[in-house]
């Protein structure tokens, strides 16, 4: 059975009064979950099922439509590597293959530590600061391989 | 002249007493709390803006078509900015989110609306932060809420984020996402002024178009009018991308050559490389050949040199650019992204990105570019939804003003090269 946390619980509580119907609630609380757990476990949608009235498929079907729901563990650090086109224009290609070295993954892979998991990313707005990754919610810019390296080494 | 960011680099202008006291935010409320709210409908009409998400309908119009007398009303603020080369709303939310909150309250006002939501993209969390952190500012002043400054209007406003899907900035499945569903676009008409969330009348309207409404109110329908050209008004916010020496999001008076934008805004192509190809309004409109770059910008002038201002994102391609490598990117983009609800986009993207692969990789046959062009003829006005219609513009004007590329790789291909 899965729990939320008193933190969540709030999360929900705040969620659910935004709506009208609470079907309109899945998807915060979908994120309410994974914040939690670091991905959305299938305890968790059936879960989120219950308290919205709707099945733990059709809650899965939702989760799997939209990629930024991890339905399985992923690293502490998510980096979404951008690799779209304004982006790939200014060499995110390389970049992306040299953080994956790097790191000794390949993309889509997560560290054995279980510190990085790494992603192509299908553009994230910030293509005039091309090229570009989100590091959790962090946005970095005008990336080069040495700041990438500085950015790897700064986070605990 | 500057009306979305004008002090937008105002420090600690999130915070509304920053913005109040350098903007004069809010004031339009007063203004428009002494009119009737059809009069601020005709005021946004009498201004000739259109619609900055994409499509470029008037937004005056989009208002008076809510369904009459049909109770609750909804504002969905499409905050899902994904196109590839867009990121002006995003700069717009990060630095100034109170202007778009003005601005959702006056259309809320002018539409008899009491609840309007912000449809962030899931990536935007730190946005959401900047946003809500603001909604509460403007409650506590009473800019939201019950009875706001005495007018006996009252609204409610929250902040939703979405989960990574592009195909939810297209604004019927914008609305299912909004529902707890899949983010699938929706049969129209009915549109969503008719029938929209919760099958209730409801307005759409990007961010950008959002954030002028101040300035219409504040000022005039006229003043905001004798901007840009005869028929596209105002400002745009252009983000321009790719090859330049200066990318970044440059707000000028519609009719702008764009020359000029790339040249003397965003200081030119870099490397002292020459201009090959350029899209003029994000990843979804056809890309252009260098010899059109005097282009004014505007939708009528680029519709008619070939594209559309879409979005208004500005993506620049030099002399360096394999454009077919650039045009597979973008198709797998829209295969990666299609919902799949109909054939021929969830065919059709597939399609175009296994043949652009094989040219791509060398391994291509002569007769793929007709096959090519013949599928771009099969989706185009034949899906659900205007996804697939973007994957065709920029696959069939490449080949259209690049065949040669094409053509080189299937060449060396042949050759053994």
């Amino acid at each position: 059975m899965f729990v939320f946390s008193e933190e969540s619980e709030k999360e929900i509580e705040r969620n659910l009064a935004k709506y009208p119907f609470k079907k309109s609630a899945l998807l915060p609380l979908l994120h309410v979950a994974q914040d939690q757990e670091g991905y959305v476990t299938p305890e968790a949608m059936e879960e989120i099922g219950k308290r919205l009235d709707v099945s733990p498929a059709y809650v899965e079907s939702v989760a799997t439509f939209y990629t930024m729901f991890h339905t399985r563990p992923v690293g502490k650090y998510v980096i979404l590597f951008c690799h779209n086109i304004s982006c790939k224009l200014l060499g995110a290609d390389d970049l992306l293959d040299y953080t994956a070295k790097k790191l000794g993954i390949e993309v889509g892979g997560t560290t054995t530590d279980k510190k990085f998991t790494l992603l192509r990313e299908e553009c994230l707005a910030a293509c005039c600061g091309g090229p570009m990754m989100r590091v959790n919610e962090d946005f970095h810019e005008f990336l080069t391989k040495d700041k990438i390296d500085k950015i790897l080494a700064s986070l605990p | 002249m500057k009306i979305l960011t004008k002090e937008i680099d105002t420090p600690g202008l999130t915070g509304i007493e920053v913005y109040e006291k350098t903007l004069d935010g809010y004031q339009s409320l007063k203004k428009a709390f002494e009119k009737k709210p059809e009069e601020i409908v005709e005021m946004v009409k009498a201004s000739g803006l259109r619609g900055r998400g994409g499509a470029g309908f008037p937004t005056g119009l989009k208002w008076s078509f809510l369904a009459k007398d049909v109770f609750p009303r909804y504002l969905a603020c499409n905050a899902d900015e994904s196109e590839p080369g867009t990121c002006k709303d995003r700069e717009l939310m990060e630095k100034n989110p109170h202007l778009l909150i003005e601005g959702m309250i006056l259309c809320s006002y002018a539409c008899r609306i009491n609840t309007a939501y912000c449809y962030l993209r899931g990536e935007f969390r730190h946005i959401q932060r900047v946003f809500d952190k603001a909604i509460e500012e403007a409650y506590a002043k009473g800019y939201l809420g019950k009875n706001i400054l005495g007018s006996g209007f009252d609204l409610e406003m929250y902040s939703h984020l979405g989960a990574g899907a592009y195909i939810c900035g297209e604004e019927s499945a914008l609305l299912s996402s909004l529902e707890g569903c899949r983010g699938e676009p929706r049969l129209k008409p009915p549109f969503p002024a008719v029938e929209g969330l919760y099958s209730k009348p409801t307005i759409v309207n990007n961010v950008e178009t959002l954030c002028v409404v101040p300035f219409i109110v504040n000022e005039g329908a006229e003043a905001y009018a004798a901007i840009g050209t005869e028929k596209s008004k105002g400002t745009k916010l252009i983000s321009v991308s790719g090859h330049v020496n200066k990318p970044g999001n440059y707000e000028v008076p519609m009719g702008t050559p764009t020359s000029v934008i790339i040249n003397e805004h965003a200081g030119g192509i870099r490397n002292g490389n020459k201009l090959k190809a350029f899209i003029p309004g994000g990843s979804s409109v056809p890309m252009l050949p260098a010899d059109k770059v005097d282009v004014p910008y505007d939708y009528e002038s680029i519709a008619e040199a070939g594209s559309m201002l879409g979005s208004g994102a500005l993506i620049v391609m030099d002399d360096t650019t394999n454009v077919v490598a650039e045009t597979l990117r973008l198709a797998y983009f829209y295969m990666h992204e299609s919902c799949g609800k109909c054939t021929p986009c969830r065919e059709g993207t597939r399609w175009m990105y296994q043949l652009l692969s094989q040219i791509e990789q060398g391994n291509g046959k002569p007769d793929q570019v007709e096959l090519l062009d013949d599928i771009c003829d099969n989706m185009s006005f034949k899906c659900f939804c205007p996804l697939g219609d973007a994957a065709v513009g920029p696959v069939a004007s490449s080949i259209k003003y690049f065949r040669e590329d094409y053509e080189e790789l299937i060449a060396d291909a042949k050759a053994g090269v």
